[in-house]
């Protein structure tokens, strides 16, 4: 089974995500920020799906420091934007992300997401 | 969305609330604290995309222009000022009236909703343009394609570092090959020696020719992520090929390739521009393949266009008619051969010219009234579909039919004819071969079985088999049968291919109980007699526990036969050709020493042949020189003596009338060039007279 980690500092968020995705048949850890992510990478990640705004330490902060880590380095990381972070979501590509999810959205369009990245 | 996330979210948006209030109050005491406008505007920025999420739509609305304001703060561009933080302070206490009055009635509020939204519209004042360009519509997406399939030529170029950022080209080539049907080609020409590679990075390109019926926008989307970490073009090949097929050099051109000088010098040579092309390096071999492979599809296409209208309609036909005309064709052939054979009588070469102009005209006519008498043999498959379905149901048993070969062509009357063979013999297969489901679970098998039921083309016939997983034939069970109907005596001896063709015989039943599946009076003797009334076989194959295969061979069309012409007397005959395996002359020294015992050495070998004259017992001297066809039939060999081996050809069958139907051994008339009769030769039919006669002859 495949473990995404969703990081969102909105529990709402997370808790959609998480549970679109356990129905997908997918194991999720959840994080509340960039800093409670790196703190629970001790499993095996075979994606991560990442919030941009969050306090501590942000989305792209937290893909620099995936993409350095040679076990994540290429490893999907997905970032949640919203239409007026164009600029944002550069920054996130620049970082190293895979791709990104336009808020709002809805689970199939999260799925679909999931399945063009994690095969 | 479900309630609770619903739920879920209005907690989360009241702690939010909270938080904004407490930012805000903060911040009215340090207003040139960078991080306290970023707390705020985090706290609408959630309010509003997780708002929109969870179906608050009218909050998702309101706190857009809220934050669309606090982006400005945060980037400087807007200073924090007092009126600022009293519109702020009233747009949270709307928000979470909105909150608290969800689903009830909010018209009260969306006045003083309106208010506020104007206060900070009136003060972003300037920012109006930039607000504009935010929310630009996007380009209107282009009007739905009609179900078209389009051709595009797609050139997919990862720069090397695409897989840092987690993507994997190979994913979009499989979303590509998604979308129809795609020929891809990967071009090496850039993979670095060995000592030099970076395996992690992506030194292979492709070009991509994908005909789909989706739009250009559909398949520019499959790289959407990666539109900034590769080279991509993808353009409509369509409107080239429209008026003719490009040449290559057009195609390499326009895909930018090449230069048009670079073409003209390389085509001062005189070979074909792809290999002249490649040998030279002005273009990698890849990119000669892929333009070529461009060509041929784009050649396909046009063919198909063009012949596209003639299959588009069809008619329907009564069989009577097309038996008339195929009866009309068979006289024209023969017609045209007598003509044929009068003209290089004649001599005069004009006649002849003409002779052989109607001779490709009516070789013409006959191929194609024999192919309008050709089916699908899938049109019958659905019928199949059916009984299964429903003897499965009766039986208590779980079958799944897979079918291959549905477009195989059949003659219409074989076809009709057929049909019942191949019920009895799925009837057998689900009736004697498949097990019970638990039967099947015991045996280690998969609780469903599996009837194959697949047709192909093999040479000149068609090859039609039903092969189950079954349980298999016992030859035990099939040889104590035999024994007890009495079709072999105890001191027979059988192999096991032998034992289990018993089963072919008359009366032979391998139920052992009669249900009301099988017993219908219906053996596999019925079967074997029409599979070979239609000039077919029919072999038999079974391993105890894996299951049995029954295959029919049988020819495309009853009509028309590749025949061998012979001689004896004046008279002649045809015999088919399939069965031919050479033609020798008869050697009258081996002749005489085993004149009784009917043998003839064909080198070193002895077989046993027949001799026409002496069949159909014909008068007059026996020819100085005689020739013997040596026929092969099911893996023996048996020779026919002959005065004379006139050739082969096609011949066209035509039924003998009903008062010579019932004479053994012939199984159809046609006519000759020169407008004589040949009688079509059943030689299975008389070789096994032949020795029945045999067998009588030395009982007594």
């Amino acid at each position: 089974m495949k473990t995404i980690m969703t990081v969102d500092d909105s529990a709402s968020v997370r808790q959609m995500v998480a549970f679109t995705l356990k129905n997908a048949g997918y194991s999720v850890i959840e994080a509340s920020d960039g800093k409670d992510a790196l703190t629970k990478l001790g499993a095996k990640i075979d994606m991560v799906i990442t919030d941009l705004n969050m306090p501590n330490m942000d989305g792209i902060s937290l893909i620099k420091a995936l993409r350095a880590l040679p076990a994540c380095k290429f490893i999907p990381i997905v970032m949640l934007t919203t239409e007026s972070q164009a600029g944002r979501k550069q920054e996130g590509k620049d970082a190293g992300a895979t791709g990104w999810i336009v808020k709002p959205f809805k689970p199939e369009q999260l799925l679909s997401v999931v399945q063009k990245v994690l095969r | 969305m479900e309630d609770i996330h619903r739920q879920a979210f209005r907690d989360e948006a009241a702690d939010l609330l909270a938080e904004l209030e407490t930012a805000l109050l903060e911040l009215e005491d340090a207003p040139q604290d960078s991080g306290l406008v970023n707390r705020i505007f985090r706290a609408m920025h959630t309010l509003k995309g997780s708002g929109a999420m969870f179906g608050f739509d009218d909050i998702a609305q309101f706190t857009h222009e809220v934050e669309t304001v606090f982006d400005k703060v945060r980037d400087g561009l807007l200073p924090v000022t007092r009126p600022l933080l009293d519109l702020t302070f009233q747009a949270k206490d709307h928000v979470r009236l909105l909150f608290e009055h969800d689903g009830g009635d909010i018209t009260a509020y969306i006045a003083s909703g309106a208010t506020i939204l104007e206060g900070f519209r009136a003060l972003a004042g300037e920012g109006e343009a930039s607000g504009a360009e935010h929310g630009a519509p996007a380009a209107p997406a282009p009007a739905q394609e009609a179900e078209r399939e389009r051709m595009f030529r797609i050139r997919f170029k990862p720069r090397p570092g695409i897989y840092s950022t987690g993507n994997n080209p190979e994913y979009f080539l499989e979303d590509i090959k998604a979308l129809g049907s795609a020929k891809v080609f990967a071009h090496f020409e850039d993979v670095p020696p060995l000592r030099e590679l970076d395996p992690q990075s992506c030194h292979i390109w492709w070009d991509i020719l994908l005909a789909t019926t989706s739009s250009e926008s559909a398949v520019r989307d499959v790289f959407m992520f990666v539109e900034d970490e590769c080279d991509l073009s993808v353009t409509p090949v369509e409107a080239a090929c429209e008026e003719k097929v490009p040449m290559l050099g057009e195609i390499l051109v326009e895909r930018g390739d090449i230069s048009p000088e670079q073409i003209e010098r390389a085509v001062a040579g005189q070979r074909r521009l792809g290999s002249i092309l490649a040998e030279s390096g002005v273009v990698p071999a890849k990119s000669v393949e892929a333009a070529l492979a461009e060509q041929s599809i784009a050649r396909d296409r046009q063919d198909a266009r063009k012949s596209a209208p003639e299959a588009a309609s069809s008619l329907r036909v009564s069989t009577d008619k097309l038996d008339r005309l195929q009866d009309l064709v068979g006289e024209l052939v023969i017609v045209q051969a007598q003509i044929k054979q009068a003209a290089a009588l004649l001599g005069n070469e004009a006649v002849v010219n003409l002779a052989e102009e109607l001779e490709r005209l009516s070789d013409d006519i006959r191929d194609s009234t024999l192919s309008i008498r050709m089916l699908p043999i899938g049109s019958t498959f659905s019928t199949y579909r059916r009984l299964v379905r429903d003897l499965c149901s009766s039986l208590g048993k779980e079958i799944d039919l897979v079918t291959t070969g549905e477009d195989t062509e059949l003659d219409k009357t074989v076809l009709d004819r057929l049909a019942d063979a191949l019920i009895h013999l799925l009837r057998n297969s689900i009736d004697h071969g498949i097990e019970l489901p638990a039967e099947r679970e015991a045996a280690g098998k998969p609780r469903k079985g599996t009837i194959r039921l697949q047709a192909e083309h093999s040479g000149g016939d068609v090859v039609i088999e039903v092969i189950d997983d079954g349980k298999g034939i016992d030859p035990a069970k099939v040889r104590a049968k035999a024994l007890e109907r009495g079709l072999i005596t105890e001191h027979t001896e059988l192999s096991q291919q032998k034992t289990l063709e018993l089963i072919f015989l008359p009366g032979f039943s391998t139920a052992e109980a009669v249900s009301n599946v099988s017993g219908r009076g219906v053996g596999m003797d019925v079967v074997k007699g029409v599979v070979e009334s239609l000039r077919g076989n029919i072999t038999l194959s079974s391993e105890q526990g894996r299951g049995s295969s029954v295959t029919v061979r049988l020819p495309l069309t009853l009509a028309i036969i590749d025949g061998l012409q012979v001689r004896v007397g004046d008279q002649g005959y045809v015999l088919p050709l399939e069965l031919v395996e050479e033609c020798v002359e008869l050697d009258k020294q081996n002749l005489e020493v085993c004149t009784r015992k009917r043998i003839v050495n064909l080198r070193g070998q002895v077989v046993p042949y027949i001799s026409l004259r002496e069949w159909f017992c014909f008068p007059g001297p026996v020819p100085a020189i005689e020739q013997v066809v040596i026929l092969g039939m099911n893996g023996q060999r048996v020779g026919l003596v002959v005065d004379h081996v006139v050739g082969e050809h096609q011949t066209v069958i035509k039924s003998l009338g009903p008062v010579f139907r019932k004479l053994d051994g012939f199984s159809g008339a046609t006519i000759q060039g020169d407008g004589s009769m040949s009688l079509i030769l059943d030689v299975k039919r008389i070789v096994n007279m032949a020795l029945e006669q045999a067998g009588r002859e030395s009982e007594r």
